[in-house]
């Protein structure tokens, strides 16, 4: 992977973290807001490969707990895991298809919700799980999902650009 | 990516899953380290800040600016209707406070007898710009445009709109995270103002679309508190200023042991259109050491 793609990756991440804190917490439906960070790091996971996909989301989890954690760490883990599990789906990925790619979107927004609701609620003893998938997790994915209908073309699009961009250098060099 | 350019990448090549371990043990240690201390937490968050803080400024005018636009969207009629609702509002704050006007006469002269100070005027505040909301739905914090370097610290009380909003937990040089008294998880003591007995306020995500809070732990001796009746930060709070206005009792009732009752309280704050608030610089610690 190039270098510029590389600072391409590492600015979309800021923008998308100032996307979710500074823009979209104003146009929240009903209080919820779609969970970006989640989306990016699903996507760069099964269009990168599992190595990119740790690492892209270690520093977008760690990103999230820097500014929101009380400690530092654990959206860093969960993050991590995420990318790493978007990243085995790296072979099944094409880009023409769109449907892979929401599915796995909604997954991983899922995966997160239930594994912040169980370590960061159940173990303090609120048991009414139905409440929080009904009234957090699932509006949170229907406006991520949305938010990815909208996004993930303009990742791909940056995607094929560069590419494209590699297939002709490597055509330059043969 | 072809697999002929993956084996060319000859410097990238530990296998998934090792890489995967080693990130995990990375992000264990960094929460065992930052759980009880705060040693790496100013360098990283510090190199942070100077990063994304100076965007999040003009990008939250831009989110300010879009949020307004959909507040327009609401329809005539419910504007209409709150209207007339404010106008009868307005009607009975102007009799309100005639009354109140003559008490604060009667109060002042007596305050002036017993030589005893308007202790929430006092208060030393600074104003800041809310510059990021929060980062999933979960817990409610934000994040505002100044932090140590124009005298902010943690444990700062932070109040708008005439009520306490929350406190200070984390402070950067140009930044710093206030957590609500809403979010999930947070705790003030506050008393009921009229009879003076002492509650718990505590957030919770459950009650959070009803734009209520519960309170428990009400032990009542003479007076019976109502609903209606204001509830503000108590005296034996280790963190938050006395006397700060949290919002009215909306339902109030016994609990199963009979000794102590709950409820539900309405805030004052309006914690959905947070966009400017004003941090009191005065400590309960400090103050009380004076």
């Amino acid at each position: 992977m190039s270098v510029a793609r590389k600072i391409t990756i590492g600015i979309s991440i800021i923008v998308f973290f100032l996307l979710q804190v500074s823009v979209f917490s104003h146009l929240h439906l009903g209080g919820i807001v779609p969970n970006l960070m989640i989306l990016l790091v699903s996507v760069y996971g099964f269009i990168h490969g599992e190595r990119y996909g740790i690492v892209i989301g270690f520093f977008c989890g760690l990103l999230i707990d820097l500014f929101y954690g009380d400690f530092i760490g654990l959206n860093a883990l969960i993050c991590t895991f995420l990318g790493y599990l978007n990243g085995q789906f790296y072979g099944m990925f094409f880009a023409e298809d769109i449907r892979l790619p929401l599915w796995l979107i909604l997954g991983s927004d899922m995966t997160y919700g239930v594994t912040v609701y169980i370590l960061r609620f159940l173990l303090r003893g609120k048991l009414d799980f139905w409440y929080y998938l009904s009234r957090v997790i699932l509006p949170e994915m229907l406006y991520t999902i949305l938010a990815g209908i909208l996004i993930y073309p303009l990742i791909l699009r940056i995607y094929k650009a560069f590419e494209e961009a590699r297939d002709r250098s490597d055509i330059g060099r043969a | 990516m072809s697999p002929i350019v993956k084996q060319k990448g000859e410097k990238f090549t530990i296998p998934g899953k090792y890489l995967l371990l080693i990130f995990t043990l990375i992000c264990l240690v960094l929460m065992m380290i930052t759980y009880g201390t705060t040693v790496f937490d100013k360098a990283m968050s510090g190199a942070a800040g100077a990063v994304v803080v100076p965007f999040e400024k003009g990008v939250a005018r831009i989110g300010e600016w879009l949020g307004n636009r959909k507040e327009e969207f609401r329809t005539v009629e419910d504007l209409l209707e709150e209207n007339a609702e404010l106008k009868a509002q307005v009607d009975q704050l102007t009799e309100e406070n005639t009354i109140l006007n003559q008490e604060k006469y009667e109060l002042n002269q007596l305050r002036s007898l017993m030589q005893l100070s308007d202790e929430y005027d006092s208060y030393n505040k600074v104003g800041a710009r809310v510059i990021a909301g929060d980062s999933d739905n979960w817990f409610t914090s934000f994040i505002i445009d100044k932090g140590s370097n124009d005298g902010l610290d943690v444990d700062m009380n932070v109040i708008a709109g005439g009520g306490l909003v929350g406190i200070i937990t984390k402070v950067e040089p140009n930044w710093s995270r206030v957590k609500c008294i809403i979010s999930d998880g947070c705790n003030v003591s506050g008393q009921i103002l009229s009879t003076g007995d002492t509650l718990i306020v505590s957030g919770d995500l459950e009650l959070m679309e009803t734009g209520h809070i519960r309170f428990s732990r009400l032990s009542e001796t003479a007076q019976e508190a109502s609903v209606g009746d204001k509830i503000v930060t108590s005296q034996i709070s280790d963190k938050y200023l006395p006397g700060l206005l949290i919002g009215y009792v909306n339902s109030i009732d016994w609990d199963n042991n009979n000794l102590t009752k709950s409820g539900e309280l309405t805030p004052v704050v309006d914690f959905q259109h947070l966009s400017v608030v004003l941090v009191i610089t005065d400590r309960k610690q400090e103050i009380e050491e004076k």
